[in-house]
């Protein structure tokens, strides 16, 4: 029992010390700043992706931990793994959250629906920290209710071994030459941004033509796609299953990690650019605790702390330059100003569009072998006959068993 | 004590709130509109996804019929071996179920694929590669995988039922045996056939992620569609009740009219 009690203290003694290093005391903060809500018990709910913010492990910044040491606000925090799942929440009113973190069409479409707060922009010091090019998006076009966390864009990751040629266009994706080796978005947002894009559209487009044309380029496409994927994609690039496929730039740094034959090019014809943002809820209870959580997020090292973990791209200027040389040139997360000039985010489409999208993608992905029309008919004609057939056929030898008595 | 009808109270109770309730909000969100209004449009139009409906029906028969094939022979074997081996046959189809589904197809993914474990034993011989998944046949067979002890089980049961002595008697009297098994075995299974094939059936037509993995994605069946009306860009639960609400009613139609043929039995029943 005794050397259960020391074996015990001995790992705790190892569990601090490995937390030391990793304390708030690292940062430089403004202690008049961060100090004001010491002492008054407050807590905030955090509502994250993910894996999306520097946990403490492998020697990292442990952010929520620097927080509640810094300011003495207790961080509740949780995460989602889809936009919808967090509007859902949201929208039905179970949950009260401080901050939360979803993306670019989503901050637009709650922009809409009044779900968000304006900011008190002089609660938030360190938005002086942020690049002003990434300020001001479309999806939140007067930076009142956001501010950007992470961004990243859409390209195309390719396999050496398999591809020759040079990539720099869309058109690539639709070269007979990969039949069978082509993988695509199985999401129909994803997969008609990067199609209008291509054709020279917005990927916003609300016009039901360009929307339509985009949709026979699908299904021109749709012989040469291997499958339609999302998250099978990294299983599927890193074994060398197929050759092309177009994903998210943070998402291609991880399966070149693994594989080192893939390569990753960000088509001229311009690409979705998106963005991840902080933004309060109107269920918000502790709104100058959340701004301070945002401010927090916004300073220098914090945010280069979330940006190494996660790996996407970060807008904070400030976090940038304290970055290493190798990620800073690097053209997958940071491509030249001049391709990102046809780079297009997300907005909140209305809902007939939204509709018109859905249904295009169904008719996309549905088998159009003429035989399937005609034969629900049929089948149930059949079914019909064999029906009347087994009736009449029981009720004619229940005649015959009664005349037998 | 059975006799009282109280002691059903607590699966009544149960079946009042997670079945009834949510067939009636199924059935409510499959006749309105977003606003709440009465309409009959979302029905109307789950018509044009009709090669959607009938291509999962397509593979949900064919997966059903390969299980019947494939369990029926197993079925009567196991049922005639002694009990040890009986328990260990049980084991075996046991077993792949303790594992999650999710999981059980992913690894299909793996086995199948152009650089997955198959094609790599063929290239040895220098065969292949040869394309295995992203095809309906590998939708299929992640169907009859993940669902062909459903078809064995019932069929195990009730042919256990079968006295041997029965079979015996049959060859006595000089019954072939290809008239043994139609007109003693087959007729006898006839209730584990009915429900076998229900077991299969209900589920393979309502499935949504073995396509995804094994078809690739590229051919929709009716589970992805009913999918894609909640989590897809346009949150539209209507057109997505009133899809389940057909689905409903084809299965529906398939039972009652398997339940007529099960009926048509009952001749050979009264011989007993």
């Amino acid at each position: 029992m005794k050397r259960f009690v020391s074996l015990v203290l001995a790992a705790a003694a190892c569990f601090s010390l490995l937390c030391l290093p990793v304390s708030a005391d690292g940062l430089d903060l403004d202690e008049s700043y961060y100090s004001r809500f010491r002492g008054k018990d407050i807590s905030i709910n955090v509502y994250n992706w993910g894996e999306y913010i520097s946990d403490g492990s492998d020697d990292t910044l442990d952010v929520n931990a620097a927080f509640e040491e810094a300011t003495g606000i207790t961080v509740n925090y949780s995460t989602f793994a889809t936009n919808e799942e967090l509007y859902a929440k949201l929208k039905s009113g179970g949950a009260d959250f401080d901050i939360v973190i979803p993306s670019d069409y989503m901050i637009s479409r709650m922009i809409q629906e009044e779900m968000l707060l304006p900011l008190n922009l002089e609660n938030i010091p360190a938005l002086a920290n942020i690049d002003p090019r990434y300020l001001n998006a479309d999806y939140d076009p007067d930076g009142a209710y956001s501010v950007p966390y992470t961004w990243g864009t859409v390209g195309i990751i390719y396999n050496t071994t398999m591809v020759d040629e040079v990539v720099d266009s869309w058109e690539i994706l639709w070269d007979e030459k990969y039949t069978n080796n082509v993988l695509m978005f199985s999401n129909p947002r994803d997969a008609f941004g990067i199609t209008l894009k291509k054709l020279g559209y917005s990927l916003n487009t609300t016009d039901e033509l360009e929307l339509r044309v985009a949709a026979e380029e699908l299904k021109i496409q749709k012989p040469i796609v291997q499958a339609y994927v999302m998250d099978e994609i990294f299983d599927k690039m890193q074994g060398g299953e197929a050759a092309l496929a177009p994903y998210y730039a943070g998402d291609a740094l991880t399966m070149m990690d693994v594989n080192p034959d893939l390569a990753f090019a960000t088509p001229k014809e311009g690409t979705n650019i998106f963005y991840d943002a902080m933004c309060i809820p109107s269920s918000c209870q502790q709104k100058e605790a959340a701004e301070m959580y945002i401010n927090f997020m916004c300073e220098a090292e914090v945010a280069a702390a979330n940006i190494e973990y996660i790996g996407y791209s970060t807008p904070n200027a400030a976090a940038y330059a304290l970055l290493d040389e190798e990620t800073q040139t690097n053209p997958i997360s940071y491509p030249d100003e001049e391709l990102k000039e046809n780079m297009e985010a997300y907005i909140a489409l209305p809902e007939e569009t939204n509709l018109l999208l859905d249904t295009l993608w169904t008719e996309i992905l549905t088998t159009d072998d003429q035989f399937l029309t005609w034969m629900m008919p049929v089948l149930l004609v059949a079914g019909c006959v064999a029906s009347v057939v087994k009736i009449a056929a029981r009720k004619r030898r229940r005649a015959r068993e009664m005349a037998d008595y | 004590m059975f006799k009282n009808r109280a002691v059903s109270a607590p699966y009544l109770v149960w079946s009042a709130i997670f079945v009834i309730i949510p067939l009636g909000l199924v059935a409510y969100y499959a006749l309105t509109t977003r606003s709440g209004e009465f309409t009959l449009d979302n029905l109307a139009r789950v018509g044009q996804y009709a090669p959607v409906i009938m291509s999962s029906i397509l593979l949900s028969i064919i997966a059903t019929i390969i299980s019947l094939i494939v369990a029926y022979p197993l079925a009567f074997i196991m049922s005639r071996a002694s009990g040890n081996t009986q328990r260990t046959y049980m084991m075996l189809i046991m077993l792949p179920m303790w594992m999650n589904f999710l999981l059980r197809t992913y690894s299909w993914m793996t086995i199948l694929e152009r650089n997955g474990l198959i094609n790599r034993f063929l290239e040895l011989f220098g065969i292949g590669p040869l394309t295995m998944i992203n095809t309906p046949g590998a939708v299929v067979l992640g169907m009859i995988y993940n669902y062909l002890p459903f078809m064995i089980l019932p069929l195990y049961t009730t042919m256990l039922k079968i006295e041997h002595h029965t079979i015996e008697a049959a060859q006595d009297l000089g019954a072939t045996p290809w008239q043994v098994l139609s007109r003693v075995i087959i007729p006898l299974s006839m209730p584990g056939v009915t429900t076998g094939i229900t077991m299969v059936f209900v589920p393979c037509i309502s499935t949504f992620a073995i396509s995804r993995m094994l078809g690739g994605g590229s051919s929709m069946l009716i589970g992805d569609l009913i999918e894609l009306q909640f989590l897809g860009n346009t949150y539209n639960p209507n057109l997505g009740a009133a899809i389940s609400m057909v689905l409903m009613v084809i299965i529906l139609i398939c039972m009652a009219m398997m339940n007529m043929f099960d009926d048509g039995e009952d001749k050979e029943a009264m011989l007993l």
